[in-house]
């Protein structure tokens, strides 16, 4: 078998973050699936992040996929709160529905 | 480690990790797309490991499984939502997620193909025990990880915990609901109660009785 390089651990972040990118479409109706692929994307970011922290011997890969990782918590936490009360206003997350906000 | 074995644990990873992002959008139950998201990250996890990043693996199974994906299957469970209503008409935009989602893979391989023919960009072989300098002068991952994090990052550090500290507040102060059919204790109305308010005394004269 030929050794684990960079390019496989690429190859593997950008079928992971097209997935996302896939699901977004595919659910466009429903939020929290909407959600759920903005972390798969996050996460082929993460693995792009760590990939080359290994493959350039410099740790500043990893630091940087750490805040990434905080700052994914945060938008999910966030996320999640703006579903919830916009469930309890509306009783609906249908992603059409929003658009109380249009001029 | 031997490097028939890593290879073996890197596609093993890599397979599951794919197959699970995809159950994970393709999923007609949501909580079913919440425990393949598990899955998903514990395998990443996994790649992280073999790339022998322990400290970022290790948070990311205790961050996102521990509390983002149970926060996930609480609203999930919580609210009471149709799905199959949600789920209503998706298929008519399949073929345009499918070309948009061809179109970037297409552009991502592109990418790292004309990278890798540039001089000076040749993939090494990616095993920790090619590479121990990632764990700096015999240091562990973690250890090296802190020195780094606590001097030449501490500002970004603390932003990033400002951050955090904006959502919490944010997250709870959007879901806090004040209800006004309760009787709640108000402890500030409790302590300011003075004597004079709660009583008065009357004088009352002998063989009135009181009234």
């Amino acid at each position: 078998m030929m050794p684990i390089t960079l390019h496989h651990f690429l190859a593997v972040a950008a079928i992971v973050f097209t997935i996302g990118v896939f699901g977004i479409f595919l659910n466009r109706k429903n939020i929290i699936i909407i959600l759920m692929s903005v972390e798969l994307i996050l996460l082929a970011v993460n693995i792009n992040f760590v990939a080359f922290s290994a493959q350039l011997h410099d740790l500043t890969g990893q630091v940087f996929a750490l805040f990434v990782l905080t700052v994914a918590a945060a938008e999910a936490a966030i996320g999640l709160a703006i579903l919830v009360v916009y469930f309890r206003n509306r009783g609906s997350i249908a992603v059409d529905d929003i658009n109380q906000m249009k001029g | 480690m031997i490097p028939t074995v890593s290879t073996f644990l890197f596609y093993l990873f890599a397979s599951v990790l794919v197959a699970s992002a995809l159950m994970v959008v393709l999923a007609r139950n949501p909580v079913h797309s919440v425990l393949f998201l598990i899955l998903a990250f514990f395998n990443a996890a996994g790649l992280f490991l073999l790339l022998g990043a322990e400290f970022v693996a290790f948070i990311l199974i205790i961050v996102y499984v521990g509390a983002v994906a149970v926060l996930f299957l609480f609203v999930v469970m919580m609210l009471d939502i149709d799905f199959a209503e949600l789920r209503k008409g998706a298929w008519k935009v399949w073929p345009v997620g499918l070309l948009v989602g061809a179109a970037l893979v297409a552009q991502l391989v592109l990418t790292v193909w004309a990278w890798q023919s540039l001089p000076g960009a040749q993939g090494g072989i990616l095993s920790p025990a090619s590479h121990p300098a990632v764990s700096l002068n015999g240091l562990s991952n973690t250890h090296a990880l802190g020195n780094v994090l606590y001097t030449d990052f501490v500002y970004p550090f603390q932003v990033a915990g400002l951050i955090l500290l904006v959502a919490m507040i944010g997250a709870i102060t959007l879901t806090l609901r004040v209800r006004h059919d309760v009787r709640r204790q108000n402890i500030n109305n409790q302590i300011t109660r003075r004597p004079e308010d709660a009583m008065v005394i009357k004088q009352v004269e002998k063989g009135a009785g009181a009234s």
